[in-house]
């Protein structure tokens, strides 16, 4: 059995480090572009929520908009590298990839606009976010990350 | 408190990753920037910014239209005049397609400092329709029967003419006689005798003309035009542009009003120099079907993409034309050419050379138009160094094999594959566009042009340079020159198609040179193409 918890444990700080890593690249990229923006992705929005994503794109919110996904995608990048606050991250990294998932839904009768493969329903925006899902059920920031000095920490002031 | 190796080992193994990602994606993004600026430093292209005017001042410039169909009615759009049928179908067609905003550009349209005042139009229909339309009260419109009614008037100091082509130029004329401005459609003229007659008229006249070609407005022309002047293309020796229209719209079959007749329709006024026949429907809307009223794809296409291409390149006329082609694809009654192929010569244009001095020189412009098939070939500049596709937006590819990016190319930071610039001043604007012709326009940048982002209907542009030259003095950018370069360009395409050989242009008498026993404008106005007479061949 905790043979069992044990290579759970390092499935999951894999899959919680390989996500950061993906989120934190994403956000950098753009953090050093200063010419990237959304309005392209928001302004071709498709399906039931397109009267939300299309208001963003005003002269007066894009701005915003940009700089939150940037500070949003390095919050989860560096909070599940480092292994802190990752409930925190994994709730943020969740709202995003909501956000992405229903700009551009995989749902039939919709165009899909830049996609490299065939969806339905599914996508891998949406297995993302139940991967990040589980990232939030079963933290292990104390079994690899930043978590398991502060842990450490404070059991050890504990026992003096 | 003691951090054992063990724990500090798993408590910050995380952040030589981090410090892995960050460093991979700064350097990414920072290194392909460069590369990027470092591209952009050596072509050093400006990008158009859009054309500032000085304001219309002073009393507002009182305008009759002449003629009031289809084209008509889009240029008192573009004055801020749309009727309210337009409106409505307009706010029905944004209903349907929210991504429409015709109806919202139009009204967002900046107010020009104008007044209509006059209408004529041989169909009472169209007369009445823009009678009830603009008429107010305070400011009646009066409907003039004949043109020279409305230009001896003394009550219009500009008229917009959108007639069919055979009275363009006697038109312009009278109005330039009379210091009236004038906004003629294109072709400025219908044969080659009246274009030098109207080059007379409007050196003679105080008044201001300005030919139709709205496109060299267009924010990616200019910028177009910036590129090949900085030799960024290298030697051009072939430009390819296309017609490619494949619906009843685009090849003029118009709707026929049901109230046309030869009681709601002065057909002998409709009829002018042209050859009189009965009174006929069919020739009357869809008059661009016959060279008798109009001058078939050379006249009302080619104009519009061989003026796209001076405007950038300035090449002028070209020494030789050489056409073929037939009705293939709308045997319908029509004796216009359905499909045809131009190639004009231009044996001493240059666009520059990176190569040694005298081994490029020429250039060939290439005109390929089908009505029967509407796939997107679009207008290409071949040069030796890069190609550049031309239309609202800009790309331009390195060549291979080119002489001024060999380095480049050979340190891998150019690619023939990828583009080196792109101009696309309407990025991220969703947009819509209606009909199949109004595609094929809005590709070809004819039809809007983008200003910080915002549409703006090039027509719009064009008519407000017009009316600024008009109170302010100043040059039209499409003025009796380039009029006079498109005209005869046109009718040397015309005359090939027809004689089934090469027409040529002297540029020292300024004239065609002449073929022995043809009268070129006999030749012009014929019906179809022309048949030789045995004496003639014999």
């Amino acid at each position: 059995m905790d043979l069992n918890q044990n290579k759970l444990k390092v499935s999951v700080t894999l899959l919680r480090i390989l996500i950061g890593w993906h989120f934190l690249f994403e956000g950098v990229v753009k953090l050093y572009n200063p010419e990237w923006t959304s309005f392209g992705y928001l302004a071709t929005a498709q399906g039931p929520f397109k009267w939300f994503f299309t208001a963003l794109v005003g002269d007066a919110t894009i701005g915003w908009v940009d700089t939150l996904n940037i500070v949003a995608l390095m919050v989860v990048g560096i909070t599940f590298i480092l292994g802190i606050f990752e409930r925190v991250g994994a709730f943020v990294g969740m709202g995003l990839l909501a956000l992405y998932f229903f700009a551009h839904p995989p749902f039939p009768g919709l165009t899909q606009l830049n996609v490299e493969g065939s969806y339905w329903f599914v996508n891998k925006n949406l297995i993302e976010l139940v991967a990040c899902l589980v990232i939030y059920q079963l933290p292990t920031g104390q079994y690899f990350g930043l978590e398991h000095l502060r842990k450490n920490k404070l059991t050890k002031m504990q026992e003096q | 408190m003691k951090w054992t190796r063990r724990d500090l080992l798993i408590g910050l193994g995380g952040l030589p990753i981090l410090g892995a990602v960050w460093w991979a994606g700064a350097a990414n993004t920072v290194g392909s920037r460069r590369k990027r600026s470092e591209i952009l430093e050596q072509l050093n292209i400006t990008p158009s910014l859009p054309p500032a005017v000085p304001g219309i001042g002073g009393e507002p410039v009182r305008v009759g239209i002449i003629g009031f169909g289809i084209r008509g009615e889009q240029l008192c759009r573009a004055l801020g005049f749309a009727t309210e049928n337009w409106k409505e179908q307009m706010r029905l067609a944004a209903q349907e397609d929210p991504n429409n905003h015709a109806l919202e550009d139009f009204m967002g349209q900046e107010k020009l400092n104008v007044k209509l005042v006059g209408i004529c139009d041989v169909f009472d229909v169209r007369a009445q329709n823009f009678i009830d339309s603009f008429s107010t009260p305070e400011n009646p419109i009066k409907r003039y029967i004949t043109y020279k009614d409305m230009i001896g008037s003394g009550d219009v100091d500009a008229v917009v003419i959108a007639t069919p082509d055979h009275w363009h130029a006697p038109i312009s004329i009278e109005a330039l006689n009379h210091n009236v401005h004038v906004y003629v459609e294109k072709p400025m003229t219908h044969t080659v005798g009246e274009t030098y007659l109207l080059r007379d008229a409007a050196k003679n006249s105080k008044a201001v003309l300005a030919v139709g070609h709205q496109h060299r407005q267009t924010l990616s022309f200019s910028t177009a035009r910036d590129i090949v002047e900085k030799g960024t293309l290298g030697h051009v020796s072939l430009i390819q542009t296309n017609t490619n229209r494949n619906d009843d719209n685009g090849a003029w079959n118009y709707d026929i009003h049901e109230k046309a007749s030869p009681e709601t329709i002065d057909w002998e006024q409709f009829l002018g120099s042209a050859p009189k026949v009965p009174f006929n429907k069919n020739h009357f809307f869809r008059w661009r079907k016959w060279w008798a009223y109009g001058s078939g794809l050379s006249g009302d296409l080619l104009t519009h993409d061989y003026d796209r291409l001076n405007c950038v390149l300035n090449m002028g006329i070209p020494s030789s034309v050489s056409a073929s082609g037939g009705i293939y694809t709308h045997n319908d009654g029509r004796n216009v050419p359905d499909v045809i192929q131009v190639n004009m010569e231009f044996p001493d244009y240059s666009t520059g050379s990176s190569q040694a001095k005298g081994k490029e020189k020429g250039m060939t412009f290439c005109y390929s138009a089908t009505l029967g098939n509407g796939f997107n070939r679009p207008t290409i500049l071949m040069g030796h160094d890069a190609t550049m596709e031309l239309g609202n937006k800009l790309t331009i590819w390195p060549d291979g094999a080119s002489t001024r990016y060999a380095e480049m190319i050979e340190a891998g930071k150019m690619n023939p594959g990828v583009p080196i610039y792109q101009y696309n001043p309407a990025a991220n604007v969703p947009d819509a566009i209606s009909s199949a012709t109004s595609q094929y326009f809005a590709d070809k940048g004819l039809m809007w042009t983008y200003i910080d982002g915002v549409r703006v209907d090039s027509t719009f542009l064009h008519m407000r340079e017009w009316l600024s030259v008009i109170k302010n003095g100043g040059k039209v950018s499409c003025g009796i020159n380039e009029g006079f370069e498109e005209a005869i360009s046109a009718h040397m395409a015309g005359l090939s198609w027809k004689l089934g050989r090469k027409i040529e242009w002297d540029p020292n008498t300024e004239m065609l040179k002449p073929i022995e026993g043809i009268d070129f404008d006999e030749v012009l106005l014929a019906n179809g193409t022309w048949d030789m007479k045995p004496e003639m061949v014999g």
